[in-house]
């Protein structure tokens, strides 16, 4: 991992980031089937579909792997990249750039110390390592997602990750996009355009369920 | 004008520096940045001082030597041009200017303001060149390339490897510089015989000098004086990629005794 050269290091980072991205579309779709308001048949459905499914099994390893590898790469450049430069300027950088593309580092902080939280009220859940809630089996998120949304401060820790994820992903797509030297100027302002509105429709829509939630109590 | 000056100052390459202030008064708004700082080498000579070394040659915005990180930007607050073309009429009077050396493992401080560049030559030396054969001179134009081609190489090709990118990339990343290399190369067909070779010799270099990775944070477009895109970066990549999957390996001849 170490001897990848700095750009084998980014392309490896820019394609198991895409393939997340991707599955966060899958994910969101699962979601917002709890707005149906079926008392969420649809959702438990759809749930045990992704639990036992073949296919979707292998995908869970890759996707697996895609998290591991992008963080891991992703701390890697980061403390290479401060290593490049041992001395701080006395006046900070002022350079034309987009604010939050510098900070990529802190905000996927932010989303893994979510991921692992997130594991650890589901996944562990259901594989057994952490014990369910009283009165809810280990392979019902919906009573547990009905749970813990009726927190209002653990929706609003929810609502915080999700909007730093979308802060992550607004640079993330075209920065992905430029990695992969998929950048030319017929498609990189449509690039960087889906780009923020696929962010922002992430963040608004896993945002909807904690507050569809909270609202209808 | 009267101006407060923040400069760093460090004796030598192995010496502690530190940020020294200095006040300058009279300064014409017209006069050059550099203007301005030789005025002040020489109130700093005159009264038995150490002037301030800095970096300059040309003066005129073409050569690449000098190298200025003014008040959080490299190359000073003008947009397209170097620190030998920023003028006084750029600050206002009664400004407090930082003054600072490029920021960067790979190119470490020699004296005050200046530093070693020569990781740049480096890389230069690892794969910025095209073979050419000896023998009589080719008449011009034999090798067709298209227009667009062209105009894309020389616009990669305006690099003067001021460092401004590196400086600038909160990375000290030098990945403008060398795709802007690699490009203005690789868009030409004389640039053809090396293209594989060239783009991962030249990355390897980079890596090895402890420069950066590129996080695309695009500041390298922002404050590179002659404007280069960061497209550049991405054809790199792409060099970078189709030479690592796809190029013919070179074949080793063993020595038979």
């Amino acid at each position: 991992m170490l001897l990848y050269s700095s750009i084998t290091k980014k392309v490896l980072m820019a394609l198991a980031g895409l393939f997340l991205v991707t599955f966060l579309c899958v994910h969101l779709g699962i979601n917002l089937m709890l707005l149906k308001g079926d008392g969420g048949l649809m959702f438990s459905e759809a749930a045990t579909f992704m639990g036992t499914n073949q296919v979707i099994k292998v995908f869970e390893i890759v996707l697996f792997a895609g998290f591991l590898l992008h963080i891991l790469f992703g701390i890697l450049v980061s403390f290479q990249n401060r290593a490049a430069r041992p001395t701080a300027y006395a006046c900070g950088n002022s350079s034309e750039t987009s604010f939050f593309s510098k900070y990529m580092f802190h905000t996927g902080i932010i989303v893994f110390i979510f991921l692992v939280l997130h594991f650890i009220d589901f996944y562990f859940i259901k594989i057994g390592i952490v014990a369910p809630p009283p009165g809810i089996a280990s392979h019902d998120f919906y009573h547990r997602t009905l749970l813990l949304f009726s927190s209002p401060w653990y929706s609003l820790l929810y609502i915080i990750s999700f909007l730093f994820l979308g802060i992550h992903l607004n640079h993330a797509i075209q920065s992905g996009f430029q990695t992969l030297g998929w950048n030319h100027s017929k498609y990189m302002d449509a690039v960087k355009f889906i780009g923020s509105a696929y962010s922002l429709l992430i963040t608004v829509g896993f945002s909807i369920v904690p507050l569809y939630i909270l609202l209808s109590k | 004008m009267n101006l407060t000056l923040k400069i760093w100052r460090q004796k030598s390459a192995t010496a502690e520096g530190q940020m020294v202030s200095y006040d300058v008064s009279g300064i014409s708004a017209d006069s050059s940045f550099f203007e301005m700082l030789d005025t002040l080498n020489q109130k700093l000579i005159m009264s038995g001082g150490d002037p301030v070394s800095f970096d300059h040659d040309c003066r005129e915005g073409i050569c690449g030597t000098c190298s200025l990180y003014i008040n959080g930007r490299p190359h000073g607050p003008e947009k397209g041009v170097t620190t030998c073309q920023l003028h006084m009429r750029s600050f206002k009077d009664g400004d407090t200017i930082h003054i600072e050396p490029w920021r960067a493992r790979a190119f470490p401080v020699i004296s005050d303001l200046i530093v070693d560049r020569s990781a740049f030559d480096k890389i230069i030396q690892a794969g910025g060149y095209v073979s050419v054969n000896t023998g009589g001179v080719p008449d011009a134009n034999t090798i067709p390339v298209p227009k667009e081609k062209s105009d894309e190489a020389f616009d990669a090709a305006t690099c003067i490897g001021c460092g401004a990118c590196v400086a600038a990339c909160s990375n000290a990343a030098a990945m403008l510089f060398i795709g802007a290399k690699v490009s203005h190369l690789a868009l030409l067909p004389q640039g053809q015989v090396e293209a594989a070779k060239r783009v991962q010799q030249m990355v390897a270099c980079m890596d090895e000098l402890g420069f950066g990775n590129c996080s695309n944070t695009y500041a390298c477009e922002a404050e590179c004086p002659k404007g280069i895109s960061v497209s550049n970066i991405a054809r790199m990549n792409r060099e970078f990629l189709s030479a690592k999957l796809f190029a013919e390996k070179e074949k080793i001849i063993q020595d038979s005794l």
